[in-house]
């Protein structure tokens, strides 16, 4: 009975198979990139990136259809662009970062739903504002899993940097010249780890299954490996269970991705480890030193 | 000797307001040097300048040899985030950063320098802690076994004994004279005159331009500091081109 709810669908069916194979490359490139966003402050920025590789993908869209490959570069390209002319922007005029990239995503978003509506229909629409990930075939899925390795290395080449600059930026800028181009790497994986998500979750959920790992994770732990650990461990189980429960309802696979995510979120914000809400009521005596 | 520092008619300052102008003179390798002035006065313009963080209007810094990164540098108000969960042993490991670099290892020689520093600046039991948790009295101890680590010949500390109480001070100028005793170039922005008296043998008096730099007992006098006082006035929004600017280049 179990095991016909949990672990059948994927027998039996390939796509769930697929799916769960994407979920998991995803999880484990997206969620230490969501952590570092979160540390840095700049979950708002990624969800500002997703909107941003719109008009790229909604080129690539324009010129050869639903083609995998079109999309994934055009998304690239506008995401990369937005990202370096926000970071210049922002380190050259002294208008924060934040704010350079609201104007720039918003004008992306813009322009990625008015192309893609001179073209395609609303199905296409909804297609690329909220992917498919029921619908991964061998190219998709090759892709993300290679975003996802690229990722995980990449992070390990600018992991030491981008922990100093998120703590102490000035000291880094003393020591070395690491600090700009590690932003800047950074960024670039954001990028490529949004237009993984694109193809599953859509533009305006791939972020999701970045940030919301993030946030759980920082009620669990106080130091930065376990944090990475318990993302990545929560953006897979929220996968899982949402696959299982699209599967079994009529409710589509992303946003049922999402939404077991936002429960783990909501849940740990009650009884979380550190500064959990019900760990504040009742709080224990306090101790003698 | 040679000189670590020279200054060459430097001007450093913003939006090409001087906060610092017209400075020339050497620092000598090996000395112990306070910087005095009141709020204002360029004293951290000056530091920037030296790290290499803020380009001089006009002048020219020289590092004798030293590569900016070389030389430590303690901010006024370390911009650090707080909130960030890395422990008080990795933060203070950062500093062995030049050694290191990206990839290096950290090794047991190096955890060893690491916890030698932390014991060094008495925070020894706080390895594991989280930097959240500390006091501002405890960063500061924690930010100066990071300077320690950095092993620099050249270390550069703004205002480090500010808002911490007598026992801490006391503690970390301890570190300060070891620095100097060790032959490093030590430069510290201070406002306690009774601690620049007893402890640094050279001073420089500076409002925004330069009223006196020697030794010690010469420049902290009644009319120089009246004279500091008297310098230190805001920037004028209408000033004119300074002229004095001009002087070098008509000679060459």
């Amino acid at each position: 009975m179990i095991f016909d709810a949990l672990i059948a669908p994927f027998f039996e069916f390939e796509f769930m198979r697929r799916a769960l194979a994407a979920i998991i490359a995803l999880s484990l490139g997206g969620a230490p990139i969501g952590v570092f966003l979160m540390l840095r402050r700049m979950s708002l920025v990624g969800d500002a990136m997703a909107h941003a590789i719109l008009p790229g993908a909604a080129i690539g869209f324009l010129l050869s259809g639903l083609n995998l490959f079109a999309m994934a570069t055009g998304g690239l390209v506008a995401g990369f662009a937005v990202a370096l002319l926000a970071g210049l922007v922002a380190r050259s005029t002294g208008l924060k970062e934040d704010a350079s990239l609201a104007a720039f995503y918003l004008t992306s978003l813009a322009l990625g739903v008015a192309i893609v509506s001179i073209k395609g229909t609303n199905i296409d629409l909804l297609h690329v504002l909220f992917g498919n990930i029921l619908a991964m075939d061998d190219q998709t899925l090759l892709l993300v899993a290679f975003n996802a390795t690229l990722t995980l290395l990449a992070l390990a080449v600018i992991y030491r940097p981008l922990v100093i600059e998120s703590v102490d930026p000035l000291f880094l800028r003393t020591v070395s010249r690491a600090g700009a181009p590690a932003h800047f790497a950074f960024l670039a994986l954001v990028v490529i780890n949004l237009v993984s998500g694109f193809q599953a979750l859509g533009t305006l959920l791939a972020v999701g299954l970045m940030i919301l790992p993030a946030g759980i994770a920082r009620f669990w732990s106080r130091d930065i490996t376990p944090m990475i650990c318990i993302a990545v461990s929560s953006a897979i189980v929220s996968g899982y269970a949402g696959l299982v429960w699209s599967f079994q309802t009529k409710v589509p696979s992303g946003p049922a991705i999402i939404l077991v995510a936002a429960l783990l979120y909501a849940a740990s914000v009650l009884f979380g480890r550190h500064s959990g809400l019900v760990r504040q009521l009742f709080p224990g005596r306090h101790l003698e030193a | 000797m040679v000189p670590q520092l020279q200054f060459s008619d430097v001007t450093l300052g913003y939006d090409r307001h001087p906060a610092v102008h017209h400075l020339s003179g050497e620092v000598a390798s090996g000395a112990l040097l306070a910087v005095v002035g009141p709020n204002g006065a360029g004293k951290s313009t000056l530091f920037r300048g030296i790290l290499g963080i803020l380009k001089p209007l006009s002048g020219v810094i020289s590092r004798g040899g030293l590569d900016v990164r070389d030389i430590a540098y303690l901010p006024q108000t370390a911009d650090i985030d707080r909130s960030f969960p890395i422990s008080v042993f990795d933060l203070v490991g950062t500093g062995l950063w030049r050694q290191t670099g990206l990839f290096g290892g950290i090794g047991r020689p190096a955890r060893e320098k690491i916890a030698q520093a932390i014991a060094a600046v008495g925070l020894t039991g706080f390895e594991n802690r989280g930097i959240g948790t500390l006091s501002g009295g405890q960063m500061q101890r924690m930010l100066f076994a990071r300077v320690l680590l950095q092993n620099a010949r050249l270390i550069v500390l703004d205002e480090p004994f500010n808002a911490i109480d007598a026992k801490t001070a006391a503690d970390l100028l301890v570190l300060v004279k070891r620095w100097h005793a060790e032959g490093r170039t030590v430069l510290a922005a201070l406002h306690d005159m009774e601690l620049v008296r007893a402890h640094f043998p050279q001073t420089l008096l500076l409002a925004r331009e330069p009223v006196a730099w020697g030794a010690t007992a010469d420049v902290l006098t009644a009319e120089n500091l009246q004279e500091a006082r008297r310098m230190c006035e805001a920037f004028d929004d209408d000033a004119a081109a300074c002229v004095a600017d001009e002087r070098p280049q008509r000679a060459a």
